[in-house]
């Protein structure tokens, strides 16, 4: 069912998923979806909300079982530690007490028991990862006193410190400002090029991602079309992938996409619909 | 310099024996309380704390109508309170003011049942207020060896998580991409938690209990940026209060109504609410929600 625009030749795949469907109380919400990534590679997970994203980041995480099809991750089985993850919505109360840099400790041994007790190499390595985000001059603030960019900026910290081999972000641009947001994508394509980690990010926006997008993985109504960003984002492919007529278009090198009959059969396309008026204002 | 301290502290304070058991029992549940209350601010769980002290006034009550400990009787009732609680489903955001509800009112029915039996058999109005609000000084001296056993057990559960339920508190999800099971590390919690408010109980009553367990955490909150710092700040302002208000509680034994002395429970209620009302001033926030 799904279309498979781009086979990935190299043996070395951060991440392989392979024919993944996900039934949830009856309903699919991932339908025969396939795609893989390279280290290093920058990957966007694009599809409005509802398309499955946070499903599919789930199933890759271990934490839900695919009932068709499986997840590899750094060429061999499942191994958690491996995979650096950024949860969507990241709410904390500002009365909470742990600065930037005890948050960004806990990426280092966070699942340990007992105390931990103070150690120079972990304190080393955790100003190292403030500096790699450029988050040192805000690691003392409180987490929850943050901005939602230096937020996000903590949380990449934590995901990497443990050094994984692949980074899962879910929706870290959907509470910034476009500037924020730009900041933030563009660190990460530095850091997926520089420690050649492979960075799947959702969104259900692209055009924030397109300048620094290796590969696109978009999905629609459970379903996924992966490549690059010219072979994915066309009206014939998309037209296929939602199952009924899509339009691409280019405007000011942004990129809209008109999905705008057959809303009965996929209520997802609403969405696409607003993003894209979003878009034109 | 005599004059001045026989003022603050009344004749016979320090070598009272009951005035000293009370000090060391108190000082260490508001350790504890301040350990374990820490996290039951951040996960947001003051609520449950207090359901949990409800059910604790009704173990209290029942103990003291079979004649054993009440302390035995809160940590009985506290403990499987907890263990409700977790069946109806604490965890799931839905269900924790439910769990807690519900709980919360079979405990008081209960803890007002057993202290009627108890009145009207016994004929000791007494019971009422030591079981409800406490009554520090009239402590047996076989309760501080079980303070210091189940003290240590509600720590150890905190120590030995500290990690994962810190990691858990700030994002489940996050904790559980680590491959930690977030519900066991709620109900161990939620474990420490009942044996916490059990103790809390001895000090100022099952009804007042939450108050040492989130009133000196609360203020911690807001003059420590850090969770370490935050519990050792908790448990000094618990100690604090605990001591002040043992001391003042002495002191009214001369205070008007004559002879009758305060209760040591409004003392360290209202220390703690003025410590609270102090860091919050000292923050420059404005108090309240």
């Amino acid at each position: 069912m799904s279309t498979r625009l781009h086979a990935v030749a190299d043996a070395r795949e951060a991440l392989a998923v392979d024919g993944v469907t996900v039934r949830l109380s009856g309903r699919t919400v991932l339908d025969d979806v396939s795609f893989a990534i390279r280290p290093g590679d920058f990957t966007g997970l694009i599809g409005a909300n509802g398309a499955g994203k946070t499903t599919l980041f789930r199933v890759i995480l271990g934490l839900a079982q695919p009932s068709k099809g499986r997840v590899r991750i750094d060429g061999g089985g499942r191994s958690g530690p491996n995979i650096g993850y950024v949860p969507q919505k990241f709410l904390l109360d500002p009365d909470m007490p742990l600065r930037g840099r005890d948050l960004v400790a806990l990426g280092l041994d966070g699942q340990r028991l007992g105390l931990p007790l103070p150690s120079r190499a972990r304190r080393r390595m955790v100003e190292e990862m403030l500096d790699a985000v450029d988050a040192r001059s805000f690691a003392d603030a409180r987490v929850g006193q943050l901005s939602g960019g230096e937020q996000q900026r903590i949380l990449i910290a934590h995901a990497l410190i443990s050094g994984p081999t692949l980074l899962l972000l879910d929706e870290p641009l959907a509470n910034l400002d476009l500037r924020s947001a730009q900041e933030v994508v563009t660190l990460l394509a530095r850091i997926a090029r520089d420690k050649e980690i492979a960075v799947l990010i959702s969104a259900h926006e692209m055009n924030p991602l397109l300048p620094v997008m290796d590969r696109i993985v978009y999905l629609a109504a459970g379903r996924a079309a992966s490549g690059t960003a010219a072979e994915v984002v066309r009206s014939d492919v998309l037209s296929e992938l939602y199952g009924h007529h899509v339009d691409v278009l280019r405007v000011h090198g942004r990129v809209i996409v008109v999905a705008g009959t057959g809303q009965d059969e996929h209520p997802a396309l609403e969405q696409s619909g607003d993003d894209a008026t979003v878009e034109i204002v | 310099m005599d004059q001045v301290l026989r003022a603050i502290v009344e004749p016979g304070f320090f070598s009272s024996s009951s005035v000293q058991l009370a000090a060391v029992v108190g000082g260490l549940v508001a350790l504890v309380a301040g350990g374990v209350g820490t996290f039951t601010v951040i996960r947001g769980q003051a609520f449950a704390g207090e359901a949990l002290g409800d059910i604790g006034a009704a173990g209290g009550s029942s103990a003291y109508l079979a004649g054993v400990a009440p302390l035995w009787g809160f940590l009985v009732a506290s403990v499987a309170a907890a263990g409700v609680m977790e069946m109806i489903g604490i965890q799931r955001p839905r269900g924790r003011d439910l769990a807690t509800g519900i709980v919360l009112g079979a405990g008081l029915g209960l803890a007002a049942l057993f202290l009627y039996l108890g009145t009207t058999y016994n004929n000791t109005t007494g019971a009422t207020v030591t079981i409800l609000f406490g009554s520090i000084f009239a402590l047996d001296p076989s309760t501080l060896p079980l303070v210091l056993v189940f003290g240590a057990i509600a720590l150890g559960i905190v120590a030995v998580l500290y990690r994962p339920l810190l990691l858990s508190s700030v994002s489940p999800d996050l904790a559980a991409a680590r491959g930690l099971r977030v519900p066991v590390i709620g109900s161990l919690y939620l474990i420490a938690m009942a044996v916490a408010v059990a103790l809390s109980a001895v000090t100022i009553g099952a009804i007042l209990s939450t108050a040492l367990l989130v009133g000196p955490a609360a203020t911690a909150l807001q003059l420590s940026s850090r969770p370490s710092r935050a519990i050792a700040t908790a448990g000094l302002v618990g100690v604090a209060a605990t001591w002040l208000g043992i001391l003042l509680a002495y002191d009214s034994y001369y205070w008007p109504p004559l002879h009758h002395g305060w209760p040591v429970s409004f003392f360290v209620v209202t220390l703690i609410l003025i410590a609270y009302l102090a860091s919050r001033w000292l923050t420059g926030r404005r108090a309240g929600p």
